[in-house]
């Protein structure tokens, strides 16, 4: 049933990116609207957002709203695997996955309801979501399992809520940052790889407060995270810290991250240098999930693949 | 000189610096989880030297198996620190100056703040929750300063400064903790001293004798199993009436004591052709999940020495064991005889034979529980049968709840830190009835043209 519905969520995530394609290319932004009416380059970034809504196709909104149905699935996705497992969803790296994947679609579709000016980075979040969920479906699946007696306290709940729900914060803060990458180097002239992309995102400010946001709120989540991995890890294991792959990996993505927050907050330090830095926290989140799971083996190993 | 060593000291403290050591330190962690570490797992070291044997060596000289106690990842977080150490002293120092000191007297020309705004009449507005300064000029002028925000800064400044508590800490249990190790089989009975410990490490403030006296006799040991083999529950109890297991360990005065692992101890009786016997309690390895564990039984006493190297299946099936309860438990023993080594004094491992002076006897056996096995020189092996045995980590680590007091404070400065917004209203009333009002945010703030809009409205 659980896996049933995984498909159905990828499936619906794949077709809202198509969707938020599809409002790029023919919405009234689009390039196909530009070139009937005959506006070349960027388009105007003093729009306010309520002409924009105004002048665009429903196809964004209905993109919006299947990534919603997307979402809904991916929940009874979650809650029928606890069901199955009776217990929390979260006992292994497959669950974990779409765990924190959930979060990050609640945290966005929270974002699309508050802030329409940003809607369109939709197509990079939901592309970012089939692909993890993909992922989870086709690679890190696995059948459900009770927990292994390590796993068995309330540190566990604490510990993998909390790094999961970072997890998906910053997981929706990269997307921001990669769609403000792509239009601040567009404006500053760049035309090669993807920058051209870059002039369908509105606004590089909005996009980029929207990231820092983000990350502003999902450092002190990852902060508290590590820090009760620590003091589960002393009753566990007798010691707070070990410099197991994964703590060391924690470790790294969490100063990374703080360099990312130093350099937002110093006038000196460019606003893209700073995004940058973000996405190489979000890189070494990605290699702490995938790259530590797979190719080390530590304490933290009964994740599983 | 001088000059040389304020521009060194500005260069430390600027932000760029500690970024560029930021990323330095996050790049230094990257080895240490690449090669294997001593303080993690000392054997996988040991595999990597025989795997790489002309690598191993140079990586060793650079610190590559000890990379969180390596000279270059202290030099890393120690100029870190005073950078931050430098960068905090001057802020900590203005931050209790603005505490003490009212807001700041209204600038001349509010038009050239960021916010400003005229108002034809106002009443003189009462900031509730801000900071404020009121003046009257001889003109009868009224001013008025509000500033709001302090917390960040605090928050700011609670933070890093929790950071070093955080480090005091992890140097104090480096210092003055320690830890070791003891496998301990059901009914046996150990002291804290070093001598009785398998492994141990102590800091180099602790001698011997600081250890605290205490004495563990595992008294009982339980441990289920799901039908997949996995373990559902542990629980071991020392001393007839203390428990503990997995995430709960036991909490001695002074000391910590952890479960870690468990397996099973071969009971075997050895008696010679002369009819002496000896009895030997001897801990199996286990080698998977299913815990096929393999060991050694050895009898210096007999008339030949004798040893036997062992294979016990708890669950028999093909030469594995099927489940890691004892179902079925096998015993498969090949014997040895010759010298076994030990009156050299060389001390060998207890898990294998020194076979350099030993030759086989006969085929291997597979003994049940209770059975007697006739060797071809008279002499016999009876399996007694098994008990369980556990593996144990003591620890005591005093900096721990320096550590614990430093992240707790350092989660509560994050948010301040991060959400706080500072920033200064001024009022100036006419003695004609007309006001003006200017706003600066001091930090980014972009919701702050509403905030001055709501103030100035009223």
């Amino acid at each position: 049933m659980s896996d049933t519905l995984l498909t159905v969520t990828v499936m619906a995530y794949l077709a809202a990116m198509l969707l938020h394609a599809a409002d790029y290319a023919f919405g009234r932004r689009g390039l196909v609207a530009k070139a009937l009416v005959g506006t070349a380059g960027p388009p105007a970034i003093e729009e306010t957002p309520n002409q924009e809504q105004k002048r665009s196709l429903p196809v964004g909104r209905l993109a919006l709203g299947v990534t919603g149905i997307a979402a809904a699935s991916h929940l009874a996705t979650l809650v029928t695997r606890g069901m199955e497992a009776g217990r929390l969803p979260w006992g292994n790296m497959y669950e974990f996955v779409i765990m924190a994947t959930f979060i990050g679609v609640a945290a966005w579709l929270a974002i699309a309801l508050l802030y329409p000016d940003v809607r369109h980075i939709g197509l990079f979040v939901s592309l970012v979501l089939v692909l993890l969920t993909g992922v989870a479906g086709l690679v890190l699946h696995t059948p459900v399992g009770p927990l292994v007696p390590a796993l068995d306290s309330y540190w566990f709940v604490v510990h993998i809520g909390a790094a999961t729900l970072a997890s998906g914060l910053f997981l929706v803060g990269f997307a921001a940052t990669v769609m403000y990458l792509l239009r601040a180097g567009y404006d500053a002239g760049k035309r090669g790889g993807l920058y051209p992309f870059g002039r369908y995102v509105a606004n590089a400010e909005a996009v980029e407060r929207l990231a820092f946001r983000m990350h502003a709120f999902a450092f002190p989540v990852w902060t508290f995270a590590v820090a009760a991995g620590s003091i589960w890890a002393e009753a566990a294991w007798g010691r707070y810290w070990g410099w197991d792959p994964k703590e060391t990996w924690a470790f790294i993505s969490w100063i990374v991250y703080a360099g990312y927050l130093h350099a937002r907050a110093t006038p000196s330090v460019k606003r893209r240098t700073a995004a940058w830095i973000a996405i190489i926290g979000w890189a070494t989140m990605l290699m702490n999930l995938f790259g530590v799971n797979i190719f080390f083996s530590g304490l933290h190993s009964y994740g599983g693949v | 000189m001088i000059p040389f060593l304020r521009n060194s000291w500005r260069w430390l403290t600027s932000m760029r610096t500690a970024l560029v050591l930021l990323f330095l330190l996050a790049v230094a962690a990257i080895p240490g989880s690449l090669f294997p570490q001593r303080t993690i797992k000392v054997e996988d070291v040991r595999s990597y030297y025989v795997e790489h044997p002309d690598l191993a060596p140079i990586l060793d000289r650079l610190w590559a198996f000890d990379v969180f106690g390596s000279p270059w990842f202290a030099a890393i977080y120690l100029l870190l620190f005073t950078s931050l150490v430098g960068c905090l002293t001057p802020r900590t120092r203005d931050q209790i100056r603005a505490i003490f000191r009212p807001p700041p007297a209204a600038p001349k020309r509010f038009e050239r703040l960021p916010h400003h705004a005229v108002l034809e009449s106002a009443r003189e507005p009462s900031f509730r929750g801000w900071r404020k300064r009121r003046q009257v000029l001889e003109d009868g002028t009224v001013t008025v300063s509000a500033e709001k925000g302090y917390l960040k800064e605090i928050g700011n400044l609670l933070f890093h400064f929790s950071l070093l508590l955080v480090l005091v800490g992890v140097g104090i249990g480096s210092q003055w903790g320690w830890h070791a190790n003891r496998l301990l089989v059901l009914d046996e009975e150990f002291c804290n001293t070093l001598q009785q410990y398998d492994g141990y490490g102590l800091g180099p403030r602790v001698s011997a004798s600081d250890l605290p006296p205490f004495c563990l006799k595992l008294t009982d040991f339980e441990v289920s199993y799901q039908d997949t083999g996995m373990a559902k529950s542990f629980e071991a109890t020392v001393n007839g009436d203390q428990k503990f297991s997995v995430n709960h360990p036991l909490r001695l005065d002074g000391a910590n004591v952890h479960l870690l692992g468990h397996g099973y101890a071969a009971v075997i009786k050895y008696t010679d052709a002369q009819g002496r016997s000896q009895t030997t309690v001897s801990p199996f390895l286990p080698l998977d999940d299913m815990l096929t564990s393999e060991g050694v039984a050895s009898f210096p006493d007999a008339a030949k020495q004798v040893g036997f190297e062992g294979l016990y299946l708890p669950t028999n099936g093909m030469g594995r064991s099927k489940y890691p309860a004892e179902d079925d438990p096998a015993l498969m023993l090949l014997a040895y005889e010759g010298d076994l080594g030990m009156d050299a004094g060389i001390g060998g491992s207890v898990y294998k034979l020194d076979k350099t002076r030993l030759k086989p006897v006969g085929e291997a056996k597979m003994l049940r529980k209770g059975d007697t096995w006739a060797l071809e020189d008279g002499g016999k092996v009876e399996f007694l049968g098994t008990r369980p045995w556990i593996t144990m980590t003591i620890r005591h680590d005093p900096g721990q709840p320096l550590v614990l007091a430093g992240a707790v404070l350092l989660i509560a400065g994050l948010p301040l830190s991060l959400y706080g917004k500072r920033r200064r209203v001024w009022w100036r009333l006419h003695p004609d009835g007309t006001a003006e009002a200017g706003g600066l945010p001091k930090t980014d703030y972009p919701g702050f043209a509403e905030e001055f809009a709501k103030v100035t409205r009223r």
